[in-house]
């Protein structure tokens, strides 16, 4: 790896005695896209204000290429002008789109007439090039943060800077924007954090996904890394595991642990030892339903539980699967396959899962 | 009635003609009233801007006086400046009291806390956001400073208004420190005064109607201002 283009250091945020914000050490190297994922009230804005030199932390440093900020004067705004944000909002003046969009560079001293020819190609990759004209309030939420990606972009930034830039449109306008926004990533190779606290966006988007709770960050790592292999019980739920039950491991037999749960024992995966106590995390899409009266088909599974389907809540594509068994899990299957197997609330079946879908948190 | 009437009529008759006592007094008010509002507009900006945007000690303190300050009586201004430039006053070697000087420094004084808590509550009115994300897109304070104006510019204009509609309109402290004397210190408000006591009601009627359309005008515009703003 290079060295970061953007880092902070023991980066400390204080509201009126609240820590709000505490991060010993994270660091953007050039060419990633950085996920910050948490709930709301985690601090993710904070650390994105800090790091783009928006708002000065209560303690620590931010480094640019290595080189530590100064929070005063012409240095602070000549590197600040290597950076671009995108906010929830869109956040436009007044005006045209077109005098929107060229404002970063106008702001850099850009003549008019060259400004407008940079935004051209710009207008024209986030879809805008007709509305160039139009005044930006009578814009739709979507056109208005096509516009402020576009205002962001036109800048050529070094570090783009984007704080739930989509949390406040409708799930299709979304979904086109993130479609638009990845594409555009990709060709540009924009450095990029991205704060959101919506888990499929960090999915799609980041490289590297960095979970803060309570104003710190709990663990960071690539996508497959957080969210099949949560440190602890906090970030493991934030990632989305349903299943997380306290579990003592019993045995080990070449590389295959046992871990009793309430009675029930289960195989799996990972690097603890006999006797220490865990908790047992399962993703629900991971868990495979069957009728019980239905022949097992042969697969690697190695754990099966028997038990009773307890609540079927529908989402969109798919149906989560509360199944009273011992212990009680959580399972994910789609729409199409709930309704192949004829469940409903009762139906007697067989939960299985692999013990390499099982991940295990040192208690 | 016959006399509203024939005083109506004959008022119509001097601003059609171009009387010239009209004429002189309506731009002299114009010119004092427009020169005290343009003075009150180099304070008031930057003061309101300063109240809205910074956070300092003793702000909310300065923020009640200046609003208690928008509805200042006119008289008390007046008193006070003739104190001031009052012939054994602290400003008296100035010799100022009965010029139109004197009552465009009284004007000033009504204007300025009128323009600066309207721009205060123009620049508040903007999302407190916007302030971050110009700075994000590489602003520097002074170009904050005129985004954000910029921003706000139609709620600005109305802050300029209401000064103007409320020195025009005002009669005690430009007779108290101006005197109405003809031909130099007379305005509309107080010719439309003096007019009215001998019983000119056709002169005094033409005054009120020039000084109705002023600020009708002016007031017009605000309207406009505000409802373009709410269809938004």
């Amino acid at each position: 790896m290079s060295a970061p283009i953007l880092e902070g250091q023991g980066l400390g945020v204080l509201y009126a005695g609240q820590t709000v914000l505490d991060v010993p050490h994270i660091q953007v190297q050039a060419g990633e896209i950085l996920a910050l994922i948490g709930p709301n009230g985690a601090g993710k804005s904070t650390l994105l204000r800090a790091l783009g030199l928006l708002e000065k932390p209560t303690s620590g440093v931010v480094r640019f290429r290595g080189n530590p900020v100064a929070w005063t004067g012409r240095d602070l705004l000549a590197i600040r002008r290597r950076f671009a944000s995108v906010f929830q909002d869109a956040l436009l003046c007044d005006t045209t789109v077109q005098a929107n969009v060229t404002l970063g560079l106008k702001l850099r001293g850009r003549s008019s007439g060259e400004a407008a020819l940079q935004v051209l190609p710009w207008l024209t990759r986030l879809g805008i090039a007709h509305l160039a004209g139009r005044e930006a309030r009578t814009l739709s939420g979507g056109e208005a943060q096509r516009t402020s990606l576009a205002r962001a972009f036109a800048i050529r930034p070094d570090v783009l800077l984007l704080d739930e830039p989509f949390g406040a449109l409708d799930p299709p306008t979304r979904d086109e924007l993130l479609t638009v926004l990845q594409s555009l990533l990709r060709q540009e190779g924009t450095t990029t954090v991205f704060v959101t606290h919506d888990r499929d966006e960090a999915l799609r988007l980041g490289d590297r996904i960095a979970v803060m709770l309570d104003g710190r960050i709990h663990q960071v790592g690539r996508p497959s890394e957080v969210f099949g292999r949560p440190v602890s019980e906090e970030v493991a739920r934030f990632v989305g595991v349903e299943t997380i039950l306290p579990a003592r491991v019993t045995g080990e037999h070449s590389g295959l642990l046992t871990v009793e749960v309430n009675g029930t024992k289960i195989e799996a995966l990972g690097d603890v030892s006999v006797g220490e106590s865990v908790l047992v995390c399962l993703r629900p899409e991971d868990l495979v339903i069957r009728r019980r009266d239905e022949p097992a088909t042969p697969d690697s599974a190695r754990n099966h539980l028997a038990g009773r389907v307890q609540e079927a809540t529908p989402l969109g594509a798919q149906v989560r699967v509360r199944i009273a068994s011992n212990p009680p899990v959580v399972s994910l299957v789609t729409k199409q396959s709930f309704h192949e197997l004829g469940l409903e609330s009762g139906s007697s079946v067989i939960v299985s899962f692999k013990a390499s879908a099982v991940h295990l948190i040192r208690r | 009635m016959e006399l509203i009437w024939k005083g109506f009529v004959e008022a119509v008759r001097l601003i059609v003609t171009g009387d010239p006592d009209v004429l002189q007094i309506t731009w002299l008010s114009l010119q004092i009233s427009g020169g005290a509002t343009l003075l009150s507009l180099f304070g008031g900006i930057p003061a309101g801007m300063a109240l809205a945007l910074a956070r300092f000690r003793g702000r909310g303190l300065c923020v009640a006086l200046v609003n208690t300050g928008m509805g200042l009586p006119p008289v008390v201004v007046g008193l006070f400046v003739s104190i001031f430039l009052w012939r054994s006053g602290p400003l008296g070697f100035l010799e100022l009291l009965y010029t139109p000087t004197a009552i465009v420094i009284a004007q000033f004084v009504i204007a300025a806390p009128i323009v600066t808590g309207l721009t205060m509550a123009a620049m508040q009115q903007l999302n407190p956001k916007l302030r971050l994300q110009l700075l994000a897109l590489g602003a520097s304070r002074g170009q904050l400073l005129w985004l954000l104006m910029r921003e706000a510019r139609l709620p600005l204009l109305a802050a300029v208004m209401a000064g103007f509609g409320g020195v025009i309109s005002e009669v005690g402290a430009s007779m108290m420190v101006g005197g109405n004397i003809r031909g130099q210190t007379r305005v509309l408000t107080t010719a439309t005064v003096l007019e009215t006591g001998k019983g000119n009601f056709d002169l005094a009627i033409a005054l009120g109607v020039i000084l109705l359309v002023l600020a009708f005008a002016v007031n017009y515009l605000l309207t406009w201002i505000q409802q373009r703003g709410r269809t938004r």
